[in-house]
This record gives structure tokens, sequence and C-alpha cells, in this order.
């Protein structure tokens, strides 16, 4: 059962890897970034590591997406 | 299982590193090096991974429990996903400059000296 | 050198780190094999020895705490970076946001919004603080606590406005946390070397396994390294923020 869910959480964190890095735009990309930090979550959930597990939901959902938001509107207000 | 485990490993770290060669934007060169940069958390977890283990949580356990995970791995782990993401924004700190002084986003339009 | 001839050249390589990393992977371990030896020690001795139960926790503060040194270390010259990469330039000037059509004010953001933030900002707080001190009962600890922490501001600034966030969220307050979370780390440390043993060792009375105050110098660890990790994240966030809301090219 461990197995089947271990299974499971690397082929959902390969294809959502690859999703942020075929995302050219970074509007979006920044999106798929958040949805790829909850897969590793689970991953790490799934192999017994609750520390590695709740570090990674708060960086990967939270500090990493709001950093790439504004970023992008710093830069998108320099162009106007 | 152990081609599937170390093969996804492989496959985040190569897909990560083609992002960032082929990038036409800093913005999405920086998180695709965080990609391959979570492809090596992944791999110190697995190594430290047992079948039919339980978390190295030594507290309100059932009455056999089996083996424990590798504690060490963890811990190495677990610093190296908070400082990767700092490190992260210091890069995105830097894109952020550059597109201030050089006007766009663009890698290969970017030039090495000022005019 | 063109895009082309590198993309061939990343081709040639990529092939190359792709058969280099498979015999490597392919030499490893079987997949949920036996673990080392040292981590089968250190699962069986840390709870006798530190008197706690999470020994994450443990290994993170104690066992190879001088690596979680450098590690914070490390986070302290990112932000530190960070600062200094985002200060205002030569030709920039700092102001407050200004309205495009100076006749009409900036609608304030809802009540509703606002009396959300508020709620989950005392949530995130309150979890945030739980985490860092059960660190090493549980899993959680000061990395953990200390983003959960920082969260708490994030939130703050995501409901309401930027001089809220000014106002409720002083720089000097933040910079001093970093600074204190880094320094109490060392100065704990020095505490084993005034005891006579090696630096980092723990010296403080154990306690009883299972209580809150058990573990020694693990607790205080997990506070400092909680502090410094909330107050750099939140610096962090608020340059940013800064570059974004306030910061601009100074009008001729």
């Amino acid at each position: 059962m461990s197995q089947a869910l271990i299974a499971v959480a690397l082929v959902w964190a390969a294809a959502s890897g690859t999703a942020v890095v075929l995302t050219r735009d970074p509007l979006r990309q920044a999106f798929t970034a958040g949805f790829f930090g909850l897969a590793l979550a689970f991953l790490y959930l799934s192999l017994q590591s609750g520390d590695v597990a709740l570090s990674q939901i708060v960086v990967g959902a939270i500090a990493l997406p709001l950093i790439v938001l504004l970023s992008l509107a710093k830069v998108g207000k320099d162009q106007e | 299982m152990s081609v599937l485990a170390y093969g996804v490993v492989a496959w985040l770290f190569l897909i990560g590193i083609y992002g960032v060669v082929t990038s036409r934007n800093l913005i999405h060169l920086v998180v695709c090096l965080s990609v391959a940069q979570s492809a090596t958390d992944i791999l110190l977890l697995e190594i430290g991974y047992r079948d039919g283990g339980h978390a190295p949580v030594f507290v309100s356990l059932p009455a056999h429990p089996g083996p424990a995970v590798d504690a060490v791995m963890q811990a190495l782990a677990l610093t190296d996903v908070v400082v990767g993401a700092a490190v992260t924004a210091l890069l995105l700190a830097l894109v952020v400059q550059v597109h201030k002084r050089a006007g766009t986003l663009d890698p290969d339009k970017l030039r090495s000296t000022r005019d | 050198m063109s895009r082309r001839a590198r993309l061939i050249l990343f081709a040639v390589a990529a092939v190359g780190l792709a058969a280099t990393l498979g015999v490597g992977l392919a030499g490893l371990p079987s997949f949920g094999g036996q673990i080392t030896a040292y981590a089968r020690m250190l699962n069986e001795a840390a709870p006798r020895q530190r008197h706690v139960t999470d020994v994450v926790s443990a290994i993170s503060f104690d066992y190879r705490g001088i690596d979680t040194l450098f590690e914070e270390f490390i986070l302290l010259a990112a932000v530190t970076g960070i600062s200094v990469l985002l200060r205002p330039l030569s030709d920039e000037t700092r102001q407050l946001p200004e309205d495009k059509a100076p006749a009409r004010t900036i609608p304030p953001p809802s009540p509703a919004v606002w009396l959300l933030a508020v709620f989950l900002g005392s949530l995130l707080a309150l979890t945030g603080l739980e985490t860092v001190t059960h660190g090493q009962l549980t899993p959680g600890g000061g990395f953990q606590g200390g983003v959960v922490l920082a969260s708490a501001f994030y939130v703050v600034y995501l409901g309401t406005n930027y001089t809220t966030v000014e106002r409720y969220q002083p720089n000097a307050l933040l910079e001093a946390s970093d600074g204190v979370g880094a320094s109490g780390y060392v100065l704990i440390g020095l505490l084993g070397l005034l005891a006579g043993t090696a630096f980092l060792s723990n010296v403080v009375g154990l306690g009883d396994t299972g209580n809150l105050i058990s573990g020694g110098t693990i607790p205080l660890l997990n506070l400092v390294v909680g502090l410094e990790v909330a107050g750099g994240f939140a610096i962090l966030a608020s340059e940013f923020l800064d570059q974004t809301a306030v910061i601009r090219t100074r009008r001729r």
C-alpha cells in the first residue's frame, strides 16, 4: 500500500515538475510552481518525513509564489 | 521501484537544467533552477527511506512499531528547503535589478558591457 | 556563441550527464533497503541520551548543531544580499503610492477582507509559535515555525494596504530579530565553552522526555532559529514590497 502511494507521489511530482518548466509565461508559472510545491510536500509525507513536508508546504505554497509575483509586479510596472 | 524512484530524480534534474538553458525570461529561469534543486532533496530522502518504516518520532507509537526511517537525511533536507528558498529570492532580486539597468528580461539580449 | 550552437552543445553535454547520472544512481543500494548504521544508532540512542522524542530536531540542533549554524548564516547572508541589492539606488526615490486620478481617493480594502486577514494572521502566528516551541516533541522546530510566523506577516499585507504594513512591521524590529537570532545561536554555543566542554554541547539540564521543557539547549536553539528565520523571511518580503510599492525613479 505504501509502495503504491510512493509511486503515485513520484509520478505526480515528475509530471508537475515538467509542467513548471514547460510553462514559459512567468505569471502562469507561479501557479504551476505552487502546484509543484504541493506535489513535493505529498511525496515527502509519503516518504515519512514530516519535518521536511512542513517546510516545503510553507515555502512552496506561500513564500515562493509571493516572491515571484512581487518581482513580476515590479518588472511589469517598470515597463510602463 | 528503484528505477522509478531514482529515475524521477534524474528526470527532474535534467528537465530543470533544460529549462535553464532554453529559457527566454530570467524569472522563468530562476524557477526552473529551483525545480532542479528540489531533485536533490528528493534523492536525500529516498536514500534514507526504509520499507515499512515510520517517521523518527518516538511518541504515541503502537505496540509493535517497525523500524524508523533515517533521521539524518531529514535533518539535511529540511534546512536545504528553507535556505534554497532564500537563495531563490536573492536570485530574483538580481533579476529585478538587471531589468532596471538593461530594460529587458531576455537572456539572449543582455549585453556584457554597457554602451 | 549563437543560440543554436549553445543548444547543440547542451544536447551533447546532457547525454553525457544523463549517462553519468544513470551509472551513478544504479550503484546506489535499492530503494527501501537498510539505512546506514549511523542513523540506526541515532534512532536508538537519541531519545535516551537527550530526552527528546523528535530525533530530527536532536540531530539538527545537538548532534550536528554546527551544520545548522552554517545553514543559518547562509540564510543571514542571503537576506543581507537582498537588502543590499534592493536598496534605493542613486537615481531613485521613496514615495508612497499615489493615485493617478488625484480628485478621487483610493478605495480602502473591504472590511470582510480586513477581518479575514486579522483572523488568519493571528491563527498563523499562533500555529507558528506552537511549531517553534514543540520542535523537540513532534515534527516542527525553528526553521518550519519561523517560516509559518513570516507568513503571518505576508497575510497582513495581502488583506490590508501598504500603510498598515509599514506601521505594524517596523523594519528596525525585524532586522533586530534577525540579528538576535543569528547571534543568539553563537552565544548559546559559547555556553558550552564556558562550562568547560566543547562549543555547542548540551550543558543545560535535560528535563523529562515528553515534557515541553526537555532536551537541554534544544528548545533554546529552536527559539533563536525561529526568531532568525521569521525575521529573515519577513525582511525579504518587505524589501520586494518596497520595490513594488514605494521605490520609483526620480522624476527630473
